[in-house]
């Protein structure tokens, strides 16, 4: 789960890491008000900046400085409602003014390849990340058995090449953002610009925390980040079902078991699908995993039929541990599960059973008769065929 | 011969008196693979029945490798528990430890697998996150269907379950020496390079195949390492052509990979050094068909 900016700098407030001052608005009215304090607090300029996940933001006109409250107000008024990247604005974090000596960048991450944590660390910052020059990046492999201490920060800071002035600051600020990394259970904390301000103190002044979603077991407050006003709500919905569940934009309704393979789906589904009727695409991404219960089957039916632009419907199912009889079996059962709740199966079905008992699968499928429902035999002419069928409703 | 895994090696199960654990350590034994015990702390001393058959569970790694003979592990236990219990598995000094178990917290990840670099990699750790490893007809370590295939020339190497089984069950006629799914965890501790340099140096393994996916940038790396280090044949497959993207990666991260991730990049990267790609998973099974008449 990626932080909005403001989520990340509360968290890095919590554990010590110097942010500026300032509040989340929602409407212009807010942003004027905090403004308003800001500058009362001695604040003489005030930042007010579009909160969405998304980079590129100060180029997009995201963000902009204020004199007074009212110029807060007019200016948060431009930013709401303003597209970013895809990315709506709903809100605004409204700041205090800093006075840049000097941008740097620092970021700790995941570093897949070589299986540990890494610094990145530069004297030049506030652009991104992509446009500074790989040799003036400070790189260093850090292992989750060593952790960091000061000492590690500092070196950190060098390897980056921050001046002098900057490196104390810069050590204790680094330090503390290894213990938001690690407790907090993030696989990206960065900071760009990380800023050494006119009188000398190193502050965060952007941030951008990526935490596991794997972790939430053991991190209570990370649910409370969700950001569930903007999450599609048949996402929301399949999440509630514990379905494993992404909106696409496509007509091709996919359910499958195992990630890979409904990858793989989503992928033949578009290839069967170029240039029928303008072209048919995968309407999302369904997971239903190994089991693939009458309840589960039923679930997930249900969250993909909910998708009006879903005009068929592609079963791909490999039966392993459990067989396709079983599987078979589940999806008679899901038929008259959506029965009882008073939903029904309006448009068409494509099954591929393939794997453990596959021709009882079919059988139990075909004996079963059910409307609208046809079973091809390989993932393919499966495939095909039910974009084929999305085209002719469309 | 197969790769890490053959008819004479003995497995527990860390986990074992969970209802996963179980009904796998059930599945394996019926495989024909030697489950010889399994491990609770809280259960030591208790036995588990496996078809009739009873298996002892012990309060350590430690005391199961010694009263039993194992050298092989697969862990089931639950999320909050599983790094305890790989680096109790590494300590133990067991040399293959296969973690099934899915939603593991990264930093988890990071840290067992930096307790094995410490402790000089003397236990090879497959997974987390993976459906295992399994050597047709000789022996099964984990949730791969065993009776989806058979035995056979065929080396396969997956991030992927399901894809895994779908490439078995399509190529059973010709048959598999080992199957390995290494999961798709960012951090796993057996790699794609790793499956395919033991499977260059098997003499029962006549070609390869290899399954990747969107992320991270593995399948390059692996196409780099088939350029220099693998003579036999290898036929290559990557999902998520069409996923949508931004799910993992920051900027930052697309810098220290120094790849996009994307299926196109890795797709070019393994054709690049020669690895036919299939479209779809049953072309990938009509080239590998391909491949092994031309070996005959």
């Amino acid at each position: 789960m990626d932080l909005f900016e403001h989520q990340a700098k509360e968290l890095f407030a919590e554990y010590g890491v110097p942010v500026p001052t300032g509040k989340v608005a929602h409407t212009p009215q807010e942003a004027r008000a905090i403004a308003a304090e800001l500058i009362a607090a001695g604040s003489s300029k005030v930042v007010v900046k579009a909160q969405v996940k998304a980079g590129g933001r100060g180029k997009a006109g995201g963000v902009k400085l204020a004199d007074s409250a009212e110029e807060a107000e007019a200016l948060a008024a431009q930013i709401l409602g303003m597209d970013i990247k895809g990315h709506t604005v709903h809100k605004v974090l409204v700041e205090q003014g800093s006075a840049i000596a000097q941008e740097y960048y620092f970021s700790f991450l995941l570093d897949r390849a070589n299986r540990t944590f890494l610094s990145i660390c530069s004297v030049e910052g506030g652009m991104e990340i992509e446009d500074v020059p790989h040799e003036s990046l400070g790189m260093i492999q850090i292992s989750p058995l060593d952790g960091v201490d000061l000492a590690k920060a500092r070196e950190l800071a060098v390897s980056g090449r921050l001046p002098e002035a900057a490196l104390d600051g810069a050590a204790e600020l680094i330090e503390r953002l290894w213990s938001v990394f690690v407790d907090e259970d993030a696989t990206l904390v960065e900071v760009n610009p990380l800023i050494l301000t006119a009188d000398g103190k190193i502050v965060a002044l952007d941030g951008k925390v990526t935490l596991d979603d794997n972790a939430s077991f053991r991190q209570e407050g990370h649910e409370a980040l969700e950001d569930k006003a903007s999450a599609d709500p048949l996402e929301a919905k399949a999440k509630a079902k514990n379905l494993n569940y992404v909106k696409l934009d496509g007509s091709v309704g996919i359910i499958g078991n195992g990630a890979g393979l409904v990858m793989s789906t989503l992928d033949v589904v578009a290839y069967a699908g170029e240039g029928l009727n303008g072209g048919q695409r995968p309407a999302n991404f369904l997971d239903i995993g190994g089991g693939a219960s009458a309840e589960v089957m039923a679930n997930g039916l249900e969250i993909v039929l909910g998708d009006p632009d879903v005009r068929s419907v592609f079963v791909n199912v490999f039966g392993g541990i459990t067989s396709c009889d079983a599987v078979a079996n589940g999806i008679v059962s899901a038929y008259a599960l959506l029965a009882d709740r008073g939903e029904t199966v309006d448009r068409p079905l494509v099954v591929r059973l393939d794997g453990n008992n596959a021709e009882l699968g079919r059988k139990i499928l075909a004996d079963a008769a059910l409307p609208g429902v046809e079973q091809v035999e390989t993932m393919d002419d499966a495939a095909a065929r039910a974009a084929q069928l999305a085209a002719a409703g469309a | 011969m197969a790769i890490w895994l053959t008819e004479n090696s003995k497995i527990i199960v860390q986990g074992i008196t969970g209802s996963e654990g179980l009904k796998h350590a059930r599945r394996m034994h019926r495989a024909g693979a030697k489950v010889v015990g399994g491990v609770n702390a809280r259960k030591a001393g208790t036995a588990v029945d496996l078809d009739g058959e009873s298996r002892p569970v012990f309060g350590t790694v430690a005391e199961a490798m010694a009263t039993t003979g194992a050298d092989v592990s697969v862990v089931f236990v639950p999320p909050a528990f599983t790094k305890d219990a790989v680096i109790e598995a590494i300590d133990a000094g067991i040399p293959l430890c296969i973690v099934i178990t899915e939603g593991i917290p990264i930093h988890d990840s990071a840290v067992f697998w930096a307790h094995a670099v410490a402790t000089g990699n003397k236990t090879r750790i497959i997974g987390p996150n993976c459906p295992g490893l399994a050597s047709p007809g000789k022996s099964n370590a984990g949730i791969i269907p065993a009776d989806i295939t058979t035995p056979g020339r065929i080396g396969l190497v997956s991030k992927s379950g399901t894809l895994t089984y779908q490439m078995m069950y399509e190529l059973r006629d010709i048959g598999f020496s080992s199957c390995i799914g290494i999961g798709g965890d960012p951090i796993i501790g057996t790699t794609h390079i790793d499956a395919l340099q033991a499977f260059q140096d098997d003499p029962e393994t006549d070609a390869i195949v290899m399954i990747g996916e969107i992320g991270g940038d593995a399948e390059e790396r692996a196409a780099a390492y088939i350029e220099q280090h693998i003579t036999k044949p290898v036929v290559g497959y990557v999902a998520g052509f069409t996923a949508p993207e931004g799910k993992t990666m920051g900027h930052a991260g697309a810098i220290v990979s120094g790849s996009a991730g994307t299926a196109q990049a890795k797709k070019e990267a393994l054709e690049k050094v020669g690895v036919r790609v299939g479209k779809t998973p049953s072309e990938t099974a009509r080239l590998m068909r391909d491949v092994m008449k031309g070996l005959k």
